[in-house]
């Protein structure tokens, strides 16, 4: 029977009781952890329809918080759920508590155009992203859990002189770097993406950087993945509890208030994107952060178009293609600090206005849907995985614009830098850089959100 | 969509008449100062949820930089006023108690 292999545990954790005393993997298999989750298959699939898919257990459970735990992390995003997946995984640390305000994957993981590439011109950059890219490339794998990772390509447009200078510069810093990419001409860009529009009349295709394994990901399967596979190594993934405080003496961390009552905790992990500010100054330091609105939209479905993603960072828009057939389309952050989730319409405006002159095709597209998230810059445009000046409390924060395609690559190396209290891949992203005149420059890394 | 007073030409129009400044009320440390100020000023923010005081510019008006309170977390404006001020006067800071007592930003409440 295959049941046996792939069944993984033979526990019915989530469903009542009739499921237990009648499933025929539980028979036999007691020996097993009754708490490990059953695995996913195509023979899981054929079992389930076979019995009217009676027997899917819950993805991950919900419990209450329980008195202390040796990690909190706050925030059950891709990023904090990351870096307590790798916590667990590579440190073996799984008294792990992932404590969310709303729901789980419901912020910036939930509200992104889900691009994944790595083409960043500082060392530092390359060595996170291309880390979180590869990652990408097994992560279905490694989750036992379908993230629909598609490495359909993703190009960067020039079209500009500056911009094809500036491209075939970040090409050879990747070429150095060992991140797979070129610069293309306006032909082979043609030939990629056969609905553009290369001839301008304002600004004309000249190339693009191009990226063949960069692409899209699902972004809720990311976090639901990560969760599952956190829950499975006995960490509690809390939602709708809000952290209302952070409990400090001699300043060294030892826990947090919560909508659920007091936590404590060894060490606290704050990732929270466009709220860091607030847990921060919970905790009582500032950090180098803005938080903005960031929107985007996406069509009506239609048939298959565009089978790469497109980046045009001197029009300000990049657009690509779901499963589903819609076109996904983002562009730039509002100007003002904002908390709401919703942005100003004339962004969305400057934003479709620039990709129909470059995609004619999409004039006469309705739009299903808009959306914002709140966005966490930093004044060099790359992120903070940093110590605190808390003894114990870490940050794992500024992914700004385009953190999702840095989730794995994120958590891995956070999940290090929390373990052993210093990272290969953390040490450039430390807060204090700003002081000491280390910038990681990339805010021309898109020019645009991403 | 932000709606916003210019406090000098008294014009009152949507956001894309103006163009946002930063955070207000910063006191510049540059040569001569510790690492630390220069953090401070240099790049350090308030990001607050809630109650913020902001500088802007009627760039597509009269051109002018003035100040505007706002509420970050609702959009709300307080109100806008001078550019020639180190920190809010008294009527803003009155008009902000009486929509969000207890709150403070920086040394200010």
């Amino acid at each position: 029977m295959p049941e046996a292999t792939f069944a993984g545990g033979a526990g019915q954790r989530c469903w009542s009781s009739y499921l237990r005393e009648e499933d025929p993997d539980s028979t036999g298999d007691n020996a097993r952890d009754e708490n490990a989750m059953k695995r996913y298959s195509v023979f899981a699939v054929a079992r389930e329809a076979a019995r009217f898919h009676t027997g899917w257990e819950k993805a991950w459970k919900s419990p209450e918080p329980k008195k202390k735990y040796d990690v909190i992390i706050i925030g059950a995003g891709g990023h904090g759920l990351a870096t307590a997946y790798y916590l667990g995984k590579n440190f073996g640390i799984t008294n792990v508590a992932i404590i969310e305000k709303g729901w789980l994957g419901g912020g910036n993981t939930g509200r992104n155009t889900t691009i994944i590439r790595s083409n960043y011109l500082q060392d530092s950059s390359a060595a996170i992203y291309e880390k979180a890219r590869s990652l990408y490339e097994t992560m279905s794998q490694d989750l036992n859990y379908n993230v629909m990772f598609s490495p359909r390509g993703v190009m960067m447009l020039a079209q500009t002189q500056h911009e094809i200078r500036g491209y075939q510069r970040t090409a050879h810093a990747n070429q150095l770097q060992g991140v797979e990419t070129r610069f293309i001409g306006p032909d082979e860009v043609k030939k990629l993406v056969p609905i553009i529009n290369i001839h301008g009349p304002r600004y004309p295709v000249l190339g693009a950087l191009w990226q063949p394994r960069g692409g899209t990901a699902r972004h809720d399967a990311v976090a639901w993945g990560y969760a599952r596979a956190c829950s499975d190594m006995g960490m509690d993934v809390i939602q709708k509890c809000e952290v209302t405080g952070i409990r400090t003496e001699g300043g060294k961390v030892v826990g947090v208030d919560t909508t659920k009552g007091a936590i404590d905790c060894d060490k606290l992990g704050m990732v929270t994107a466009g709220h860091i500010g607030t847990n921060a100054k919970m905790a009582g330091f500032r950090l180098p952060i803005e938080s903005l609105a960031l929107q985007a939209l996406v069509s009506e479905p239609i048939k298959p178009c565009m089978d790469v993603v497109v980046m045009a960072n001197t029009v300000h828009g990049y657009m690509s293609q779901s499963d589903k057939g819609e076109m996904v389309i983002g562009g730039g952050t509002d100007g003002f600090n904002n908390y709401t989730q919703r942005g100003s319409f004339h962004h969305i405006e400057e934003t479709v206005r620039a990709l129909v002159e470059t995609f004619p095709m999409i004039s006469r597209l309705k739009m299903l849907r808009q959306w914002g998230g709140i966005v966490d810059m930093t004044g060099d445009r790359s992120p903070i995985l940093s110590k605190t000046p808390v003894d114990g409390i870490f940050v794992n924060c500024g992914w700004g614009t385009g953190g999702f395609k840095a989730i794995p690559g994120s958590g891995w190396a956070m999940a290090e830098l929390m373990a052993k209290g210093h990272s290969p891949l953390t040490d450039e992203f430390s807060m204090f850089r700003f002081r000491e005149g280390r910038f990681i420059d990339e805010s021309v890394a898109a020019g645009v959100a991403h | 969509m932000l709606t916003l007073t210019c406090p000098y030409c008294g014009v009152s129009g949507e956001e894309t008449e103006f163009h946002a400044g930063g955070e207000a009320h910063l006191k510049r440390f540059i040569s001569g100062s510790t690492d630390a100020e220069f953090d401070e000023y240099m790049f350090l923010r308030e990001n607050p949820k809630g109650v913020h005081f902001e500088r802007w510019r009627h760039v597509y008006g009269c051109g002018k930089w003035f100040h505007a309170a706002r509420d970050t977390n609702t959009l709300e404006v307080f109100g806008t006023y001078s550019a020639q001020v180190s920190e809010p006067p008294k009527e803003i800071k009155d008009k902000i108690s009486a929509k969000r007592p207890g709150w403070s930003w920086r040394n200010f409440k």
